[in-house]
């Protein structure tokens, strides 16, 4: 399935007709594969707004499958090639993966659980390989992006963010992956604050397009929680007290 | 024989709800399942903090065939949901692992812990009550101290059997991370709590400290890529434990050779086979579970395909290998898309380290016969379980045309995951945890 040494697809030059289509079918299907466990990976990774602590050791796992892909796009020199600006297949490659993520996305709009909440969410049988279409989005992408503080612009669409990531990680070297367990002899909720960059006093990381994201639906005690805004949640906190 | 052993479980005692899927409750998934070291308590844990107890009948000698049945014995709430002000995050009361300290008197005890928290709670009986107190009524209000005019001595009158548990140690704020193992030492004097990147040694007298005899965190935190996922103590050698790894690896520590064990003794390791290697292989090595044969010679550890007997001697590879689901292999990238590949099972030994058991998806476990080679797999659910048949073994029909009784991969139901499953120190009863329900088998044969 993923196996190294797999052999692709050779692309063609073609300028048949279909055009796009046949454009699709030339794109190798292990990049393609491959793409979407990366962007996978990373929407899993994302852990902002989850009141319990997240797991440790799946972190750590998650983030050594998106390090292994990015060496190995790394050495193919198709990490290179994964720029707004480039031509050629690429960009119709994260067209495509990231459109389907997006439909995913909203078709999942109030429906999936988050990734990572571990025995007792719902899971549905396992189907074929079907990464793209089933991909646990987080669920209202607006609204989270907006009640979300913090200097940032209004990003709105999901597929935008992606595109966000992708072009924070191209910028930096394949170590940046590093970056995300920052931060020394702090507990490892602090990946939380790189990646979004949203608590006070948070290390300005490389991933910080990853805010645009919406959070991951958070646990079932805390879903009213999750849509307050930073300042709304001190307060709170405050009040409990 | 011992093969027929397997395929004779029946009996099923099952504790749960009745009701169905939509009755079921989160707080009410056991999370983790321990016989006690005589096999006549069988403690559960719960994600909503809760402890229950069963105890074993004493079996009746005019029915000498009549199973010792196990009923509830004590029921309570062990840990509580905290709020880390400091860091704006709730700590979880799920019960994470139980294990009873060796009976040394008439009560029992136990460590129960949590994520970040350690109980010892002492389980006592109580059969009969003081009555006849001067500075009490027998309903507990204070009587007036001028109205007593005479003494009398209180005296001890039967009642029904009470069973209480008491707090007797808190193990508090030693953990940075999240606690996964708890492990009583053979001196039965201290104990090992570990989470993902250190490993604690308690005295089970003293809460207000303890020693760091592991510790894997790395200065920049940037170049962490292992954590700890579960250690033990040998069964007999009290200055030797094991740890395990996300990465896969054992590593067994001698606490004479130094304080701080960060040099392990022995690395069990198995070399990975380059044809089988995807994005997915470190996560399916990461080693969900480890534990010691009873003879210690041996250790076991849960993969996420397998499990694996390690020789204590030999630190290459395993000694033996048992694929518990093969056939999720192809299915791995669906199964890291729902998390289910970082499901932890456990995995334990039978009494004469015979036999291993572990579950799977679909409510199904699985017994391997490590003499005889040969292996089962049994469902535990209401619809399966007759009081007096045996469980029938099922099949998972990997590929080609399906057989009558057996089942497809993909109409698994990967919600029903059996993580906790425990085997009686002695006798042929197990237990085994499915969601919220337990079942309690015991073997037809005698």
């Amino acid at each position: 399935m993923f196996a190294r040494g797999l052999k692709r697809k050779c692309v063609g030059h073609e300028e048949d007709v279909e055009g796009a289509l046949a454009g699709l079918k030339t794109v190798s299907s292990y990049s393609l594969q491959r793409q979407s466990l990366l962007d996978m990976s990373l929407v899993k990774l994302q852990l902002c707004h989850m009141l319990v602590e997240p797991n440790l050791c799946r972190s750590v796992l998650i983030a050594n499958t998106v390090r292994q892909i990015q060496e190995e796009m790394t050495q193919d020199g198709t990490w290179r090639t994964v720029a707004p600006q480039a031509a050629g297949r690429a960009p119709l490659d994260r067209l495509v993966s990231t459109e389907i993520l997006c439909r995913a996305a909203w078709e999942q709009e109030g429906a999936h659980p988050a990734p990572g909440l571990g025995d007792g969410h719902t899971q549905g049988p396992v189907s074929d390989l079907c990464p793209v279409t089933s991909v646990q989005a987080p669920r209202h992408p607006q609204s989270s992006v907006w009640e979300m503080g913090g200097p940032r612009e209004n990003r709105g669409s999901f597929h935008k963010s992606l595109d966000q990531i992708f072009e924070t990680l191209e910028t930096k070297n394949p170590s940046c992956m590093e970056e995300l367990f920052s931060d020394v002899d702090s507990p490892y909720y602090d990946l939380d604050t790189v990646l979004t960059g949203m608590m006070g006093g948070a290390r300005p990381g490389p991933c910080e397009g990853l805010e645009g994201l919406a959070p991951a639906t958070p646990g079932p005690s805390s879903s009213c929680k999750s849509d307050l805004g930073e300042l709304d949640h001190v307060v709170e906190i405050l009040v409990e007290t | 024989g011992r093969v027929k052993e397997m395929n004779t479980y029946a009996w099923p005692t099952v504790f749960g709800g009745a009701g169905g899927e939509s009755e079921r409750t989160r707080a009410d998934i056991i999370s983790t399942v321990e016989f006690n070291y005589s096999g006549d308590l069988l403690a559960t844990g719960d994600k909503g903090g809760r402890v229950v107890i069963f105890q074993r009948e004493q079996e009746n000698k005019s029915r000498p065939h009549s199973r010792g049945e196990y009923n509830v014995y004590s029921t309570f709430q062990s840990h509580e949901p905290e709020f880390d002000y400091l860091k704006s995050l709730e700590i979880e009361e799920k019960i994470n692992k139980i294990r009873w300290l060796p009976q040394q008197n008439a009560a029992h005890f136990l460590l129960s812990t949590n994520d970040k928290t350690i109980k010892l709670w002492k389980i006592s009986e109580r059969d009969k009550r003081a009555e006849g107190y001067n500075l009490k009524d027998e309903d507990g209000r204070l009587r007036d101290p001028f109205r007593i005019t005479a003494l009398r001595v209180p005296i001890l009158k039967p009642m029904d059997l009470m069973v209480e548990a008491s707090p007797r140690r808190i193990f508090a704020n030693a953990h940075t991370y999240h606690i996964n193992s708890i492990s009583v030492n053979s001196d039965h004097e201290t104990y090992l709590s570990a989470d993902d990147l250190r490993i604690n040694l308690w005295h089970l007298e003293i809460t207000d400290r303890s020693f760091n005899i592991v510790d894997i965190k790395p200065a920049n935190m940037e170049e962490l890529t292992e954590v700890i996922t579960a250690a033990e103590f040998h069964p007999h050698q009290c200055n030797v434990f094991v740890y395990s790894s996300s990465k896969g690896t054992i590593r067994l520590c001698d606490m004479r050779s130094s304080a701080l064990c960060d040099r392990h003794s022995k690395f069990f390791e198995e070399p990975e086979d380059p044809s089988s290697r995807s994005f997915f292989s470190e996560i399916i090595s990461s080693i969900s579970d480890v534990k010691f044969s009873h003879s210690g010679r041996y250790m076991m550890t849960r993969d996420y395909l397998s499990v694996k007997v390690w020789d204590l001697n030999m630190e290459s590879r395993p000694v033996e290998t048992h694929q518990v689901h093969e056939y999720l292999r192809s299915k791995l990238c669906s199964l890291y898309e729902n998390d289910c590949i970082f499901d932890k099972f456990e995995c334990c030994w039978n009494g004469s380290d015979s036999a291993i058991m572990t579950g799977s998806y679909n409510n199904f476990f699985r017994m391997f016969d490590r003499d005889t080679r040969r292996d089962v797999t049994l469902e535990a659910s209401r619809e399966s379980s007759k009081p007096r048949a045996s469980l029938k073994p099922r099949k998972v029909c990997t590929g080609g045309k399906r057989k009558k009784d057996e089942i497809s991969v993909d109409s698994l139901d990967f919600n029903k995951k059996i993580l906790h499953t425990a085997w009686h120190p002695a006798d042929n009863v197990i237990a085994v945890a499915a969601t919220n329900n337990l079942y309690i088998f015991q073997d037809k044969i005698n």
